[in-house]
């Protein structure tokens, strides 16, 4: 028997839905094993509705030493918690929360870890991660030696649904405040409300096409914002923009920004070059709007328009404004 | 002050990646190294410390026998000293964390700074682990970076944009993400010193790996796609193909 142990992030008092998609992966997975699914919540956040998301066991650790986050606070607790569970699986999302405190409590527990998987599965008996690596250029098929802790690629799992009713066993974190190395202090935020490219499901992004925000290209990029809220999509960028300080680097799309697995992806005057094209080739459906009809973009969509981004975007949101609306 | 830098030799960012005769590494024909991008981060850090602090900036780098041109480049720029942990393996993060960690005890360390990821294998979290094993603070995905009095000022990227700050006590690991400094180009000073300078060269002595690699595989190929026309009077045809097709708006 194999049991899963998986943290699931709260955002703003809810479970995020990343936190979800590993929780909904865990439960598929400790099913085929033959376990169960241990969910655990770390600080602020109820765990109590989880058990309708697939998890047979709730974890809640709070208390003043996890009221804020803490990379080395959090991977204390949860690889407390992977040895008292007995998890063979340890899973978190692979959002910047999950990806930096996974790996010290892998270390901690002196495991490998298995980064921003996009598949899990359970071969003669053992499990196995696959993970894009080289920004999506090659997948990896991975096992651990030990226990695997792996953490998940955003809006690559589905979410499950259960009818589990357990209640959440609740403990304070088995240390003070005064133990921990690295606190958060602050948080400054972001422009608000705005989505992350890594978790949307839906990103438009725009490349040197569009031209400088500064001078000719400022109603192209008001034009892609506009695509962009449209669709409640998150907007993205290649790195050309990006190094050219159009647009911010949290928006990078590529194998050197993020590597992105959307629904649907839609490449706005974005040429396409290799570097891009692994960060973004594990989108579902991918549409490219570009004058070059022999741009390497059109290689990887699945439905291209050749044309100007000036003309073919404003039609495009008037057009789904519409479809949307019917 | 005593600042390290850990940087990955890393296939080019331009390189097509094949996967090899055993099916689990990739195919190194044809393929030529650099600096993995986020290092480079952390190696301009590194220099801006020692600028504005004085003290020396050591570069740890694992690698083949002899592997030391991303080596002179971090010199050329203005680190100070290297050491080549020789090695011709495949490691994951943990082993290479640990090989790392054992070097970096050996040296004095105020500040350990590295790439917040690498271009190649991804794992985002070596930094991290050096960090657990070396019973330090570790800040990830760093933008912004200030040091006095033994602490550090800390800024890290985290989901949607926000930026965490952090207060930590040296030294500390940091790993460094884009927007955090702009890395400079080697002058012909620092290029002449990266020619001098001795690069020492120890085995590695990496532990075995947490995973164990079972396939290495290209990306399923994308089914052909269509060009669906030529400007504005092809977006209702795209339209009414996202909806009744690809299903996804």
């Amino acid at each position: 028997m194999s049991n899963v142990l998986v943290f699931v992030e709260f955002n703003e008092g809810k479970p995020a839905k990343p936190g979800l998609q590993a929780l909904g992966a865990a439960h598929t997975l400790a099913k085929e094993l033959g376990g169960s699914t241990t969910a655990l919540v770390i600080g602020d956040g109820d765990p109590g509705d989880l058990g309708k998301n697939g998890a047979d066991k709730l974890v809640h650790v709070g208390g003043e030493a996890v009221a804020y986050y803490s990379p080395d606070g959090y991977a204390r607790v949860i690889a407390a918690q992977a040895e008292a569970v007995g998890a063979n699986v340890v899973l978190a999302s692979a959002t910047p929360m999950g990806k930096d405190f996974l790996a010290r409590g892998a270390a901690i527990a002196e495991c490998g870890l298995a980064a921003d998987c996009t598949e899990l599965k359970v071969v003669d008996g053992k499990v196995r991660a696959v993970r894009p690596v080289f920004a999506g250029k090659a997948l990896q098929t991975v096992e651990a030696t030990g226990n695997l802790w792996a953490t998940l690629r955003p809006n690559v799992f589905a979410e499950a649904s259960s009818d589990g009713s357990a209640a959440a066993e609740q403990s304070d974190a088995p240390f003070g405040a005064g133990d921990l190395k690295a606190v958060v202090k602050e948080i400054v935020a972001g422009v608000q409300g705005k989505l992350d490219v890594a978790e949307a499901e839906i990103v438009v992004s725009g490349g040197r096409g569009l031209k400088d925000p500064d001078g000719e290209g400022k109603q192209n990029w008001e034009n892609l914002n506009a695509l962009a809220d449209a669709l409640g999509a998150a907007t993205g960028a290649s790195r050309a923009v990006v190094d050219a300080g159009w647009r911010p680097h949290a928006d990078q799309v590529g194998q050197t920004g993020k590597t992105v697995s959307p629904k649907l992806y839609i490449a706005c005057g974005i040429s396409g070059a290799i570097q891009h094209l692994a960060g973004m080739s594990g989108s579902k459906v991918i549409v490219a709007v570009n004058k070059d009809e022999n741009a390497p973009i059109f290689k990887v969509a699945d439905y291209g328009i050749v044309g100007m981004v000036e003309d073919v975007v404003p039609a495009l949101t008037v057009a789904l404004k519409e479809a949307l609306a019917s | 002050m005593d600042i390290i830098v850990c940087i990955r030799r890393a296939p080019t960012t331009d390189a097509r990646i094949k996967p090899g005769a055993d099916d689990k590494t990739y195919d190194p024909a044809g393929v030529n190294y650099d600096i993995s991008e986020y290092d480079k981060f952390a190696i301009e850090a590194g220099i801006n410390l020692k600028e504005k602090h004085s003290g020396t900036v050591t570069v740890v780098c694992m690698g083949p026998k002899g592997a030391t041109k991303e080596i002179r480049t971090a010199i050329a720029m203005g680190c100070d000293a290297a050491h080549l942990l020789v090695d011709d393996g495949q490691h994951d993060s943990w082993s290479t964390a640990q090989a790392l960690a054992a070097k970096i005890k050996e040296l004095p360390h105020d500040v350990v700074l590295c790439g917040w990821n690498s271009v190649d294998n991804q794992s985002s979290s070596t930094g991290q682990m050096i960090g657990e094993l070396l019973g330090l603070p570790s800040v990830s995905v760093v933008v912004g970076l200030e040091v006095a009095d033994g602490k550090a000022e800390v800024e890290r990227l985290a989901a949607k944009g926000n930026r965490e700050k952090y207060r930590v006590n040296l030294p500390a690991v940091f790993t460094c993400q884009k927007g955090l400094n702009k890395p400079r180009s080697a002058n012909m000073k620092g290029i002449m010193m990266a020619k001098k300078t001795q690069v020492p060269e120890t085995p590695s002595n990496a532990p075995a790996n947490g995973l164990t690699v079972v396939n290495l595989e290209p990306p399923p190929p994308r089914p052909d796609g269509k060009i669906v026309g030529k400007g504005a009077e092809a977006v209702p045809e795209l339209v009414k193909l996202l909806r009744e097709e690809a299903k996804v708006i």
